[in-house]
């Protein structure tokens, strides 16, 4: 068998297809406002913003093997911040939602530092130790409401777009660019030389290491990009909601387990993961979430199925079954199958 | 020859989809010394897992004391008297020596081994027996491994590289010792580089190659040729 | 006068934190764990407790007898059942197995008792004080802390002196060679958690006697225990008693300052502690 015959190389007919299915896709969800309803574009800019929140906790637990159940921390930071700077700073919120994750970044690396100390399931808690540092501080500001919260101001709110359909029709592309932003930065991150290094350290570390990775260094800058981002959806998150209470904006279940049921069902270290779970988590809440607890319980039981049965998730399952890559990360040979080696 | 107290036909080992072992055939006598030689990656330290339950089989491929054990549980494996000291000693680190040597006892088993004989076969370690395992010299260690596999009364015993990284002197102590322990009709397998301990005290060998048998012997009349045309693959 | 009433109930918090933490330690030292679902298994402890005094009318701590050993039998279920499948060198699965199981509990709690505040009665217990040197000293947190120091010492005597903590310091240091000596781990790992789910059942009922508790405090609990267990230091049970002490004091000294400060200046403590001494105050002890 002559090697001339085979190419190495990223992309596939696949994830060409996916690609100009994608840019259809976007582009008739740019064109929501026109052809939605209130309500839908709301539940849309929901789910962006979750798909958002997923893509980043994918990003540091299924790369980075940094597993976080404190990421409430930024997202209430996040929304905590816009509330601040567009109050006492009279800042613009969109500008306010920027600046708001320069400071996740900013208060992210104190953050690290501290609890980088700690290894494993111990980091994880060590997160949520901080997000109820967090909860607890914001809780004592009484210029931001102290316990109970407060609302965003009605000229802030009006200062965005003078109609209520600009107003919404914003909203839904700010969370609609927001997961766009999210999931394209993960992807070009992985694609770099710091991701490829990511990917070397979760399939082994030790090698990784003798390599010259500098593996902490490398955590070190996902934990912060990934706080920092988490903080910009944070603040998107409560300029929908136009109010903030500490128990809201710090929820360990809104915020974490959702975002991880949400990773662990699509497919934990995959793109399309993430994206997959977001739809199949809004398809499940809009249809189970009546049923309350016994909606939560489910979602529950499912993931701890899905963890024994299928770790990686629907998308490694469809991936394994069908060699299937939307967004090309991996090199593979092609033309080896044709010659019946 | 006796019934066999261990009996391994077409033994296939795995490591995930790295076949160790090839067909493996082999027999232990009730009472006999076997000796098992072979180079770095033959299958000796494969074939002892496969024995002692670590690395499960299929059902079929090994019987001890004419019950299948293939699909057994390491535990499980022990429950039946068979015993093995690790290669490289593998001792507790948590536990002290006589804690080390005390849950050697934990299947129960009733025989001539207990404390009292360990201690006067090796009485260094009776003096050291409230020492952290850790702290003894490697010869001590192998003693105390060597004890607390003794202390399950098992029938067959397994020695796995027991010289490995041990001072000439100590090699030869423990040897030394070696007939006194396997004296009372109980059978065992040693596992050995160094070709010529092996064969001194051992009645048959075994010589594996890249994970098959490759000679199988009377240990006092198997020629050097046929060890190292069976040991490197020299035709 | 303040100061030293403050430290003195912290103190004695401290005992109750330590009960948090001990199941969580004992975990962690057998077989590498982390149990996320920890505070909610405290918490289901609390409303067994509740559910066997309604039922039978027995004072809370009679009711003790019921319930360490329904845990029990629950965490041995748990653990073989569930929990087994999801050891091996990947963390991801025992921690998202814990937290799914964490969401569960806590929902099928509040399915069943409801988001109400629930209390047990303790009776005269519950005021009952003694005065030392001028400071009053509730009956309840005293009782709480001597029962803390024999459920440690009890641990520890358990670990070091008998057979089944042998096996565990064995299963803990090798699984295979603990697996050749005839321990099978899956079933040691079902005592450990057994035993741990006996001692969160202790905490669960003070717990119960001394607040009142609802389905959702199960996160802020098993944050407690694992702070005490990072100041003590992993797998150090006396460790693991000093730090639910300190965490204690830096509470009730907090809330001395301002009552909002409470849990607050407990994180704070934690974080300062883990910035000086990442490896808590105390060596891990083996031997």
């Amino acid at each position: 068998m002559s090697t001339q015959d085979l190419t190495v190389s990223r992309t596939s007919k696949a994830a060409r297809v996916a690609a100009i299915l994608g840019a259809v896709v976007l582009i008739i969800l740019i064109a929501a406002p026109w052809w939605a309803g209130r309500a839908d574009m709301r539940l849309m800019g929901e789910l962006f913003l979750y798909l958002a929140l997923a893509s980043l906790w994918n990003l540091m637990a299924g790369y980075a093997g940094l597993v976080s159940v404190g990421q409430q921390a930024y997202v209430g930071f996040g929304g905590y911040m816009l509330f601040a700077l567009t109050i006492f700073a009279e800042m613009p919120p969109v500008m306010a939602i920027a600046v708001a994750g320069l400071l996740g970044a900013l208060i992210s690396i104190p953050v690290a530092v501290l609890v980088f100390r700690l290894r494993g399931a111990y980091f994880a808690i060590g997160t949520w130790v901080i997000a109820e540092v967090f909860r607890l501080s914001f809780a004592q500001v009484s210029a931001l409401g102290g316990g109970s919260g407060t609302s965003l101001p009605v000229t802030i709110v009006k200062s965005m777009a003078g109609s209520r359909s600009g107003r919404e029709s914003l909203s839904y592309w700010l969370a609609l660019g927001a997961a766009v932003l999210v999931v394209t930065a993960v992807y070009f991150f992985l694609r770099s030389r710091k991701g490829l290094a990511l990917t070397a350290i979760r399939d082994n570390e030790l090698a990784a290491g003798s390599l010259g990775i500098d593996i902490w260094r490398t955590k070190f800058i996902v934990y912060i990009v990934t706080s920092a981002l988490t903080a910009m959806i944070g603040a998107l998150i409560f300029l929908q909601k136009l109010r903030i209470s500490p128990d809201a904006a710090f929820s360990v279940n809104d915020w974490t387990a959702f975002v991880i049921f949400i990773v662990v069902i699509g497919g934990i270290g995959t793109i399309e993961g993430p994206i997959i779970g977001t739809l199949i988590f809004f398809a499940l809440r809009e249809t189970l979430a009546d049923l309350g607890t016994i909606y939560l319980m489910v979602l529950g039981g499912v993931a701890i199925v899905m963890m024994l049965k299928f770790p990686k998730g629907v998308w490694g399952f469809v991936r394994e079954r069908f060699d299937l890559q939307l967004f090309p990360l991996a090199y593979r040979v092609t033309g080896a199958d044709k010659k019946g080696a | 020859m006796p019934e066999p107290i261990l009996k391994i036909r077409g033994l296939n080992a795995f490591y995930g989809d790295f076949q160790a072992l090839y067909g493996v055939d082999m027999d232990v006598a009730e009472g006999e010394v076997l000796a098992i030689i072979g180079a770095n990656g033959a299958g000796k330290t494969t074939l002892m897992r496969s024995i002692t339950g670590l690395l499960s089989n299929g059902p079929g491929q090994i019987a001890y004391h004419n019950e299948d054990i293939g699909g057994f549980r390491a535990d499980e494996v022990a429950m039946r008297g068979l015993a093995m000291v690790p290669e490289g000693r593998q001792l507790f680190p948590s536990l002290s020596v006589r804690e080390n040597l005390m849950i050697g006892a934990q299947v129960g088993r009733k025989g001539p081994w207990d404390l009292r004989a360990v201690y006067q076969l090796f009485p260094i370690l009776e003096e050291r027996k409230d020492q952290a395992s850790t702290s003894l010299s490697g010869g001590q260690q192998q003693m105390v491994a060597i004890g607390r596999a003794l202390m399950s009364n098992p029938d067959l015993i397994l020695f796995d590289e027991i010289s490995l990284g041990l001072a000439p002197i100590i090699i030869k102590g423990i040897y030394d010792a070696l007939p006194g322990i396997i004296g009372d009709g109980m059978s065992a397998i040693i596992v050995e580089q160094d070709i010529s301990k092996a064969l001194a005290v051992s009645s048959r060998v075994y010589c594996l190659q890249e994970g098959r048998v490759s000679l199988e012997g009377k240990a006092d009349t198997v020629s050097r040729e046929d060890i190292s045309r069976a040991y490197f693959g020299i035709e | 006068m303040e100061w030293l009433n403050a430290i003195v109930q912290g103190t004695l918090l401290g005992g109750l934190y330590a009960l948090f933490a001990a199941g969580l330690s004992l975990i962690f030292g057998v077989m590498r764990m982390v149990n996320i679902a920890h505070g909610d298994l405290i918490v289901l402890g609390a409303y067994l407790g509740l559910t066997v005094t309604t039922v039978t009318g027995l004072h809370p701590l009679l009711a003790l007898a019921v319930v360490v050993p329904a845990m029990g039998l629950i965490g041995y279920v748990l653990q073989r059942g569930l929990l087994n499948q999801t050891l091996g060198d990947d963390l991801l699965p025992p921690l998202l197995v814990t937290f799914g199981l964490s969401v569960i509990l806590q929902n099928g709690l509040l399915e069943i008792y409801t988001a109400d505040p629930q209390k047990m009665d303790a009776g005269a217990l519950e005021t009952a004080s003694v005065a030392v040197g001028g400071l009053s000293l509730g009956v309840l947190p005293l009782l709480t802390f001597a029962i803390a120091l024999v459920v440690i010492a009890g641990l520890q005597w358990i670990f070091y002196k008998t057979a089944l903590g042998r096996a565990f310091r064995a299963v803990s240091d090798n699984q295979d060679i603990a697996q050749l000596m005839g321990l099978n781990r899956r079933h040691i790992f079902g005592l450990a958690m057994a035993l741990a789910l006996g001692v969160t059942a202790i905490a669960g009922i003070l717990l119960g006697i001394r607040t009142s508790f609802d389905p959702s405090i199960g996160g802020g609990r098993l944050i407690f225990g694992f702070e005490a267990v990072i100041i003590g230091g992993l797998g150090n049970l006396w460790g693991t008693l000093a730090g639910g002490v300190i965490l204690g004091i830096a509470q009730t000294v907090g809330a001395n300052i301002d009552p909002g400060w409470q849990l607050l200046s407990g994180h704070i403590a934690f974080l300062i502690i883990l910035a000086v001494r990442p490896n808590g105050l105390f060596q891990r002890v083996s031997g």
